[in-house]
């Protein structure tokens, strides 16, 4: 989104908050999230009033109301949908979208996929907390398969979506995944999506403390993380563990884990996030915890034209073939007769 | 009214080379070309049509499409039909019944036997009238074996006479027969005296340099079917229908649709803006999302959403954002618009949403009419949800409607609703084109300032109840809105009981003041009387006929149209009363009637048929009849 700025804008963090209360519960993830936001769009120079924050239903999309930009907050699913049409009116404005599993994936599953499809230039941070937070604990499309929650007292019956699949499946230019609780890391995947010219898609590991604590335990928790995640970085080799000891490789199509006791790094799988082809981003979305660890970072970033861009394409095109159109001519085109 | 042709004049004359045979004027005519889906029937009515506004009569036209696009050739069900009226003087409707059917096979003339006027002309193409083709139209014998019945029936060989015709434009052998409906087309013009070159022009300009050989084709079989219907002995006459005394000025044909395109490109110059058309493809609806989509030199943004939902979700985006906006639909697709639609309200954000109406419930009949969306328009949505409603009387009037329907968006920021139907916007008429430099222009403001000494109040109102449009890129005045109630000024979020009963009083408030922006209404006749005929949206045309016959029939009997829906005219109350019976006319079961009920308290009865079709005139003139003797 070559982020908008008018002049240089020195504003610290604090000043895009708003002044309405925060109303999450203590300890939730969704607190950390919306602190790295205000760094980051600080860091960046950001213009509060250029920019705008559009969310869907569920705790996470209370997040507009305390960002003191321009804000809009939606109806259940609907946040891409109103982003397109934001974008395509006004291409110059930032526009996130704040969303979570639910409103994401299961009631705004449609919108989410068409939105990437067509690189509306707008960035997408979900919360997956992997329950519905809002309506009090019910299973959500992320949940584990057998987990048991409000509606699924004997474990949900329900296979997982995985939201980097399906954010890759529908064409994302941009992929990546971080966690709440590692604000380091969530700080530079959100300034990489910011800077990503076309739709970005974020997901954030994010803690529901209430209903679904502990859920990213093995992501989050310093303690063993490094064994259960793996860091990605363009060009490098997937490496991972408390000592980097382990490694990812492909035998054939298929990953697996390595000691690099065995196996040099140069024979593992080298992260390219620029690759044209999503096949190998792809692959790394289905590294599920606990057979693998779980990649962190940016799966793919690449860039070709933006929605917006294409669209104000065509209307300079038909512009400069037709002519500015003039409407008096345009009412009285087709066959005209006159009656004196 | 078309007068029908008399039995007197159907005796064959006989004639001798280079003789004219005579001609007959009449006031009005009512014509109908149906065939199979494949037979060109809608391209060689619309020609008609056009040819016949092109001379100067006043036309209706009504295309009467099959349900299922590619129905197997032959059947009855893949007929397809249109029909023009035109006229020397006004007229409201494309006809009750036809003056002449031209039937290209024998489902055609099974399907469309029954619109014809006792002793009327019936042109059928006898080469269809095989043994395959009457099968599929399920005749167990040729029909053209003996009497049709009261009808001046001609029998014209138009498979071979085409072929005959188009053998030396060099047209592939397959193609020829594509070409018959411009042989017919030139029979019918000869028959009612119509020029050939406004179609010849079209033909040039459609197929001239990318297929010369169709060209040829078209043109070399349209002038046979002109010089047939000269020389061969089965017409004995020519009809003559002179110019209509329309107003003057520069007219052309519109349909409802065009005309609704048409409207949002000229709302958006007169509010020096650009347009945003999201909409997701419906019959019969898809027409303005074509229109508008050839018209991005106008710097018109359309966008083809993933569904209705999204098609409404980003038109609320595009509006916040500060374009002019819009989406269009049909109902099932209304259905799914209603919780955006919700928050538009809420929101209090300025858009047009067009529902061009058809039969339901559900999928139900896509490309048949109907009127039963009213309440949905004006109730159809959860919580205290008002929003205007605006419905266009004709196919020129959605044009107004439209226009209309975004001043009163615009300067009361609110979503607005502009009802159509599947009649009004495929049919066409003449327009008189407006004279864009005489509009009044929309005026849109949006604020750069706070509006109070404590920062920006995105809730503050106006004398009109209307909130301020800050679009976002303007600096100091961030601020956020969205589908929680609102509290009262500062636009924050309340859950405050007395704030929720305020706010819900105020949205209400602003609705039922707004001023319309054009004439609430259309009156036929005098301020009181016996009976008042009440009607709405597109049965303008049918009801107004009605009335006129009723009225020259010497009964006491007016007619009301509503254009404005929600809120209804401030007057109507009164307008009402001063009649002894109310008789409200509509393609649904009465939800005019309802919604009139609700709000007078008067004792309206009502005259409602749902078969998809637009109304019978003689229907309604019965109807006001029994309504007349009723006590
Ligand atoms: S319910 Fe869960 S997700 Fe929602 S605010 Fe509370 S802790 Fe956060």
């Amino acid at each position: 989104m070559s982020v908008a700025t008018s002049g240089p804008i020195s504003l610290k963090p604090a000043d895009f908050a708003s002044s309405a209360e925060v109303r999450w519960c203590p300890g939730c993830g969704d607190y950390s999230i919306l602190a790295t936001m205000k760094r980051v769009l600080a860091k960046l120079g950001s213009d509060r009033s250029k920019t705008v924050f559009v969310s869907g239903i569920g705790c996470s999309s209370r997040f507009p109301y305390y960002m003191n930009t321009y804000g809009f907050h939606s109806i259940h699913g609907r946040a891409p949908t109103i982003a397109t049409g934001l974008k395509l009116a006004r291409p110059e404005l930032d526009v996130w979208i704040i969303t979570g599993d639910g409103d994401a994936l299961s009631i705004g599953g449609n919108h989410f996929i068409h939105m990437l499809r067509r690189n509306v230039d707008a960035k997408i941070i979900l919360f997956n907390n992997r329950i519905y937070g809002l309506t009090k604990g019910q299973y959500s499309p992320t949940s584990l398969k057998d987990q048991k929650t409000k509606s699924s007292p004997m474990g949900s019956p329900d296979y997982p979506i995985r939201p980097i699949s399906m954010a890759l499946g529908a064409e994302a230019s941009f992929a990546a995944r971080t966690v709440d609780s590692d604000v380091r890391h969530m700080e530079s995947v959100f300034e990489r999506a910011a800077k990503h010219v076309g739709s970005a898609f974020i997901e954030v590991y994010q803690n529901c403390v209430i209903f679904n604590d502990g859920a990213y335990a093995y992501a989050a928790d310093k303690a063993i993380k490094a064994e259960h995640t793996v860091y990605l970085e363009h060009g490098k080799p997937l490496v991972f563990g408390k000592d980097s000891d382990k490694g990812i490789r492909l035998n054939g199509l298929q990953p697996e884990v390595v000691s690099l006791k065995d196996v040099k790094a140069d024979d593992l799988l080298i992260h390219d996030e620029k690759a044209a082809d999503p096949t190998l981003a792809f692959l790394l979305s289905r590294l599920r915890h606990p057979e693998f660890p779980e990649p962190m970072g940016v799966f793919r970033a690449v860039e070709y034209s933006r929605y917006s861009e294409l669209v104000g394409q065509q209307i300079k095109a038909a512009v400069a073939k037709k002519g500015e159109g003039d409407l008096q001519s345009l009412l009285r085109s087709n066959e005209t007769w006159t009656v004196e | 009214m078309s007068s029908s042709i008399s039995p007197a004049d159907q005796g064959v004359l006989s004639k001798g080379p280079g003789e004219r045979k005579p001609v007959a004027k009449l006031s009005s005519v009512s014509i109908r070309f149906a065939g199979d889906s494949g037979d060109g029937m809608q391209l060689a009515g619309s020609q008609f049509g056009d040819t016949s506004a092109l001379i100067g009569n006043d036309i209706s036209t009504f295309p009467d499409y099959p349900a299922e696009i590619r129905a197997p050739a032959g059947t009855l069900a893949g007929v397809s039909g249109f029909q023009i009226q035109f006229s020397s003087s006004d007229i409201y409707t494309p006809g009750d019944e036809v003056d002449a059917l031209v039937a290209m096979n024998p489902a055609a003339l099974k399907t469309n036997l029954k619109f014809v006027k006792s002793g009327g002309i019936v042109i059928v193409n006898e080469d269809a009238f095989i043994e395959h083709e009457l099968k599929k139209a399920g005749y167990t014998e040729n029909p053209l074996s003996k009497p049709l019945g009261n009808y001046r029936v001609i029998k014209v060989p138009i498979n071979k006479m085409n072929e005959l015709a188009v053998k030396d434009a060099g047209l592939p052998t397959k193609q020829v027969d594509r070409c018959k409906n411009f042989f017919a087309l030139g029979v019918a013009y000869w028959l009612y005296g119509r020029p050939l070159e406004p179609t010849l022009a079209y033909i040039e300009d459609k197929f001239g340099t990318k297929l010369p050989a169709v060209a040829r084709a078209n043109a070399l079989t349209l002038r046979a079917g002109y010089n047939y219907g000269e020389t061969s002995e089965l017409f004995d006459q020519q009809y003559q229908v002179d110019k209509a005394k329309l107003p003057p000025g520069t007219y052309r044909k519109v349909t409802g649709n065009e005309a609704v395109a048409l409207g949002m490109v000229t709302a958006a110059k007169l509010a020096g803006k650009e347009l945003f058309y999201g909409s997701y493809p419906i019959t019969p609806a898809t027409d303005i999302l074509h229109t508008l989509s050839e018209l991005k030199h106008f710097r018109v943004v359309t966008f083809q959403a993933e569904d209705e939902i999204c098609a409404m979700g980003a038109t609320i985006g595009a509006a916040f954002g500060g374009a002019l906006a819009a989406t269009g639909t049909s109902g099932p697709g209304l259905a799914l618009k209603t919780e955006g639609i919700g928050l538009a309200v809420i929101t209090e954000l300025p858009m047009v949403i067009v529902n061009v109406q058809r039969g339901g419930p559900s999928t139900g009949l896509p490309t048949k009419t109907e009127q039963a969306d009213l309440l949905q328009a004006i109730m159809g949505r959860n919580g205290e949800c008002p929003l205007p409603v605006i419905a266009a009387a004709s196919p020129s009037d959605c044009f107004n409607a439209t226009v209309e329907a975004f001043r009163i968006a615009v300067r009361y920021m609110t979503p607005v609703m502009v009802l159509t139907d599947g009649y009004v916007g495929n049919s066409a008429e003449p327009w008189l084109v407006p004279d864009v430099s005489k509009m009044e222009k929309i005026k849109v403001e949006h604020p750069t300032q706070a509006n109070d000494a404590k920062g920006f109040m995105p809730y503050m109102r106006n004398e009109d109840g209307a909130r301020p449009w800050a679009i976002p890129g303007t600096p100091g005045l961030e601020h956020r809105i969205g589908g929680l109630e609102k509290a009262d000024v500062t636009g924050t979020v309340s859950y405050d009981p007395a704030n929720h009963d305020r706010m819900t009083n105020l949205r209400a408030a602003k609705v039922a003041g707004v001023k319309p922006a054009g004439v609430p209404y259309l009156w036929t006749g005098k301020e009181s009387g016996e009976l008042l005929l009440v009607g709405w949206g597109g049965t303008f045309g049918h009801i107004k006929q009605a009335t006129i016959e009723l009225q020259q029939a010497g009964l006491s009997v007016a007619a009301c149209h509503l254009r404005y829906m929600n809120p209804l005219p401030e007057d109507l109350g009164d307008k009402l009363r001063k009649f002894k019976r109310v008789l409200v006319c509509e393609i649904n079961l009465g939800q005019l009637r309802m919604w009139l009920r609700a709000n007078y308290l008067i004792d309206a009865k009502g005259f409602n048929v749902v078969r998809g079709q637009p109304f019978v005139v003689h229907e309604i003139v019965d109807a006001a009849k029994s309504a007349l003797a009723s006590k």
